[in-house]
C-alpha cells in the first residue's frame, strides 16, 4: 500500500480520536469554574459536591487527551518529516508555545484540582479552577493557530525550498485563526455541556441526587442555549471566511461546479465530482450568494475555476459540512425547547425531554468530527494551502509496512481505550456527586 | 549571521534544559512505575506509590511535549530525521506512554482488570525508560545519514552495543530517580524497600557509567572530551556518591536532589562532548546535523527564545508551588 495514504489514514485516526477529548475539557472546565465561583460566593456544599464529580470526569478526559496528544506532537516528525523540514520554521513554534504557556498550566493545576481540595484554601482552589479553564482554552488557541496557518498561511516567505517566518504575528493571527478559534471553543462548550446536561438528566430520570441534578441542569441549559445560538452566527462568519480565503473549499462544501451569480444554498444532495452532477439535489435559490455577500445576485466561484489538480474532493466535504450544520440546528432546537421548559418550571419533570438530553450526549462529538473532516479534506490536495501538497509532505524513509503496523496498533489500542473510557465514565457518573470522594493524599 | 549562531547556541542549551527538566521530573514517575513490583508488597503500598506521583506525572510529561515542540521549532531537521528514522522504536515508546497514561486512571475504576492496568503501568514506564537512553546512544555514536539528512539504516542499526549500554545507564538513572523519590515520600517498610533499591541501583549506576565510557572509547574515538565534560563528570561522581550517603543518613530529600544532580551532570557530559553536533552521521562526519545546518531561522529562534524566557520561569514557579502543596509523606485518606 501507498505510504502517504497510510500516513494520512493514521493521522486521521489519531487526530480524530484525540479530538474527542479537548472539546470536552473546554466545556467541563467552564462548568467547573462556574460551580467553584458559586461555591466561593454561597458556600453551599452541593456546589462543591457537583464540582468534585466533574473534576473527576475532567481528570479522566484530560488523561486521554494527553495520551493521544503526545502522539500528535510526534506525528509530524514520524510520518510527515518532509512537512517538518519545509515548514518547521513556522509550525513548530505554536506547538512549543502551547506546552510552555498552556499545557503546563492546565496539567499542574488540574493535578491540584483532582488531589488538592483539602490541602489549599477555597480561594486557592477557585484560582486553580480558573487557571485550568484558562490553560485549556489557551492550549486550544495555540493548536488552532498552527492549524489555521495550514489553512490560510501568512507571515512567511519561501526561501530555497522551505517556508521561512517573516512576521510572527501575521503568521499566528492569519485570516482564519480568530474565527476558527471562537467557533471551535464554542463547539467545545456545547460538547462538554451536553455531557453535563445528559448526566444531570440521567439523575433526574433515576430520581437520584435530585438537588444536585436540578442545579447542574439549570446552569447547563443556560450555557447550551446561548452557545448553540451563538454557534450559528459564528459558523456563518466562519463560512464567509472560507468563501473569501479558500473559495474552492466553499465550492466543495456546496458542490458548486460552475461559477455563477445567484448561487443556491445546497440543502441536500449526493455529489459526484467526476460527472459534475449532484443527485437528489435540493437547494434554496440564490441563498448562498445572499449569505456570502448579502446580495442575492453575487457571483460565487465554482470548482471549475481552479486547475483540476488543485481542486479538493467534493463528496466528503459536502456531506460532512452539511451533517455538521444539521446537527447545529438540532442543538438549537433541543436547547430552545429546554430553555422554554426551564422558564415554565417543567424542565425537571418532562421525562421525554430528559431522555432526549441523555441520548444527545454523543451528538456534538459527531458535529465536531464532521466539521473537522470538512475543514481538513476541503483543504486537499494541500497540506499547507497553496504552499505544500500533502503528497510531498510525508516521511520518505519510513516503509509502508511499518506504517501499516502502527496504524493497526493505533486502531486496536484506541478501540480498547475508547471502550474502557466509556466504562469508567459511566462508573463515575453512576457513583454520583456526593459519593465521589476527594482522593486522600 | 553572528547573532544567528548566538541563538543556535542558546537553543542547544535550552533543548538541554528541557531534556534535563523532563529527565528529573518524569524520571521519578517512570522510575517508580518500573520499580513498582519490587517496591510495593501489597495494595496499600501500591496506592501509596500511585498517590505519590498522582498529582504530578501529567505535568511531568508536559516536559516531553514541550521538548518535542521546541525541538521541532528550533531544529526541525533533527526532529524530522530522528523521529522518522527511529519510527518503530518511537512507536513503541508512544504505545507505552499511552498505556501508562491511562493505566492509573483506568486501574482505579476498572476493578476486574486491575492487574492488567497495573502491568500496563509497569511496562509502560519501563519501556520508555530504557528506550530513551538507546535513542540517545544512537544520536551520540552516530547513525548513517544521506546528503538529504535522511536516516539510511534500519531498526537493527539502533541496537548496537554503545546505544544499548547507554540505554541501560539511562534506565538505571531513571530507576534511581524513582527509588530516591519513593524513599522521600514514604515511610516504614515501603521506604526500606526503596532504600534497598537505591543501594543496588547505586552500584549498577557506576558500573554502567564506566562501561559506557569504555564502549564509547571502543566505538567512537573522539570521546576525549573537554574541560566542561570533565567538570560534568565530576558532578556526576560526587552526586552519585552522595545519593547513597544521604539515603543512609536519613536525608531522603537530599538523596533525591543528588540523584537529580547526577542526571544534570550526565546531560552536561552529553552536551559538552556532542557540541556542536545534534545528530552525528556515522558514515561521514560532514553529513552530521549540527546546530548551524539543522536550525530554524533567526526570527523563529528569537521568537522562541522570548517565549521560553517569558514562559518557563512562570512554569517553574507554579510547578514549585504544586510540589509544596503536596509536600511531605503520602497519607492515604
Amino acid at each position: 500500500m501507498d505510504a502517504v495514504l497510510l500516513s494520512r489514514l493514521q493521522f486521521a485516526l489519531t487526530v480524530g480520536f484525540h479530538f474527542l477529548f479537548p472539546p470536552l475539557t473546554f466545556g467541563l472546565s467552564l462548568f467547573i469554574l462556574i460551580l467553584e465561583t458559586l461555591y466561593l460566593k454561597k458556600g453551599e456544599e452541593r456546589y462543591r459536591q457537583l464540582s468534585d464529580l466533574f473534576v473527576k470526569m475532567l481528570g479522566l478526559v484530560f488523561v486521554l487527551g494527553t495520551a493521544s496528544g503526545i502522539v500528535m506532537e510526534f506525528s509530524f516528525g514520524t510520518n510527515w518529516s518532509n512537512y517538518s523540514r519545509l515548514v518547521g520554521d513556522i509550525f513548530g513554534a505554536p506547538l512549543a508555545a502551547e506546552g510552555v504557556f498552556a499545557f503546563f498550566l492546565e496539567s499542574v493545576f488540574l493535578g491540584i484540582l483532582v488531589f488538592g481540595r483539602n490541602r489549599i484554601s477555597k480561594k486557592a482552589y477557585w484560582t486553580s479552577a480558573l487557571l485550568v479553564f484558562f490553560g485549556s482554552h489557551l492550549s486550544g488557541l495555540w493548536i488552532i493557530i498552527a492549524n489555521s496557518w495550514m489553512q490560510t498561511p501568512a507571515g512567511f516567505a519561501i526561501e530555497g525550498n522551505r517556508a521561512v517566518l517573516k512576521d510572527f504575528f501575521a503568521a499566528a493571527l492569519n485570516h482564519s485563526t480568530v474565527i476558527r478559534y471562537v467557533h471551535t471553543v464554542v463547539a467545545g462548550w456545547i460538547t462538554g455541556t451536553f455531557l453535563i446536561a445528559g448526566v444531570n438528566a440521567y439523575y433526574l430520570l433515576k430520581n437520584r441526587h435530585v438537588d444536585h441534578a436540578k442545579l447542574g441542569l439549570r446552569i447547563a441549559m443556560i450555557i447550551l442555549v446561548i452557545a448553540s445560538i451563538g454557534e450559528l452566527v459564528l459558523g456563518h462568519l466562519h463560512s464567509i471566511q472560507v468563501g473569501t480565503t479558500q473559495p474552492e473549499k466553499l465550492a466543495a462544501y456546496e458542490a458548486l461546479y460552475e461559477t455563477r451569480s445567484g448561487a443556491p444554498l445546497a440543502l441536500f444532495g449526493i455529489p459526484n465530482a467526476e460527472k459534475q452532477k449532484n443527485y437528489l439535489y435540493v437547494g434554496i435559490p440564490k441563498a448562498l450568494s445572499f449569505l456570502m455577500y448579502f446580495d442575492s445576485n453575487a457571483t460565487i466561484k465554482g470548482l471549475n475555476e481552479f486547475p483540476p489538480d488543485e481542486r479538493p474532493p467534493v463528496f466528503l466535504p459536502f456531506i460532512s459540512y452539511h451533517i455538521m450544520i444539521l446537527l447545529g440546528f438540532l442543538f438549537i432546537a433541543i436547547t430552545v425547547i429546554g430553555t422554554a421548559l426551564l422558564i415554565r418550571g417543567k424542565l425537571f419533570t418532562t421525562n421525554w425531554f430528559l431522555w432526549v438530553l441523555l441520548i444527545a450526549i454523543p451528538l456534538p462529538h459527531l458535529a465536531n468530527q464532521f466539521g473537522w473532516i470538512a475543514a481538513e479534506v476541503g483543504r486537499q490536495p494541500w497540506v499547507v494551502y497553496r504552499v505544500l501538497r500533502t503528497a510531498d509532505a510525508a516521511s520518505v524513509v519510513v516503509p509502508a509496512g511499518q506504517i501499516l503496523f502502527s496504524l493497526i496498533m493505533f486502531g486496536l489500542i484506541y478501540l480498547v481505550l475508547f471502550i474502557v473510557f466509556i466504562k469508567v465514565l459511566v462508573k463515575i457518573i453512576k457513583k454520583g456527586p456526593a459519593e465521589v470522594a476527594t482522593p486522600g493524599y | 549571521m553572528e547573532s544567528l549562531s548566538f541563538f543556535q547556541n542558546i537553543w542547544y542549551i535550552l533543548i538541554g534544559v528541557l531534556l534535563i527538566g523532563y529527565s528529573i521530573l518524569d524520571g521519578f514517575d517512570l522510575g517508580i512505575g518500573s520499580l513498582l513490583p519490587f517496591l510495593a508488597k501489597n495494595e496499600t503500598d501500591k496506592r501509596t506509590l500511585y498517590n505519590a506521583i498522582g498529582p504530578f506525572w501529567d505535568g511531568n510529561e508536559v516536559w516531553l511535549l514541550t521538548g518535542g515542540g521546541a525541538l521541532f521549532a528550533a531544529f526541525p531537521h533533527v526532529y524530522a530525521t530522528v523521529f522518522s528514522g527511529f519510527y518503530l522504536a518511537l512507536m513503541l515508546v508512544l504505545f507505552a506512554l499511552i498505556f501508562r497514561a491511562v493505566a492509573l486512571e483506568f486501574g482505579s475504576h476498572d476493578e476486574k482488570r486491575k492487574k492488567f492496568w497495573e502491568w500496563a503501568f509497569v511496562i509502560g514506564s519501563f519501556l520508555p525508560a530504557l528506550l530513551y537512553g538507546v535513542a540517545l546512544g544512537n544520536v551520540l555514536v552516530g547513525i548513517p545519514l544521506d546528503d538529504k539528512m535522511e536516516f539510511t539504516g534500519n531498526f537493527f542499526t539502533l541496537l548496537r552495543p554503545f546505544p544499548l549500554v547507554v540505554g541501560l545507564l539511562g534506565l538505571t538513572a531513571i530507576l534511581m530517580q524513582g527509588a530516591t523519590y519513593a524513599a522521600m515520600k514514604t515511610e516504614g517498610q515501603l521506604q526500606q524497600n526503596a532504600k534497598k533499591a537505591i543501594n543496588i541501583l547505586w552500584v549498577g549506576f557506576i558500573v554502567l557509567l564506566v562501561l559506557s565510557f569504555i564502549t564509547a572509547l571502543i566505538f567512537k574515538a573522539d570521546v576525549a572530551g573537554n574541560v566542561l565534560a570533565y567538570i560534568a563528570a565530576l558532578v556526576v561522581l560526587v552526586a552519585w556518591y552522595l545519593v547513597k550517603r544521604s539515603s543512609q543518613q536519613g536525608k531522603e530529600g537530599q538523596s533525591f536532589l543528588m540523584s537529580s544532580l547526577a542526571f544534570l551532570g550526565l546531560w552536561g557530559i552529553v552536551g559538552a562532548i556532542h557540541y556542536p553536533n545534534l545528530v552525528t552521521a556515522s558514515n561521514d562526519p560532514s553529513l552530521s546535523l549540527t546546530i548551524s545546518n539543522a536550525s530554524s531561522t533567526q526570527l523563529t529562534l528569537t521568537v522562541m527564545f522570548i517565549i521560553a524566557v517569558v514562559g518557563m520561569p512562570i512554569v517553574i514557579g507554579y510547578t514549585i508551588y504544586a510540589y509544596r502543596v503536596f509536600k511531605g509523606k503520602v497519607k492515604l485518606g
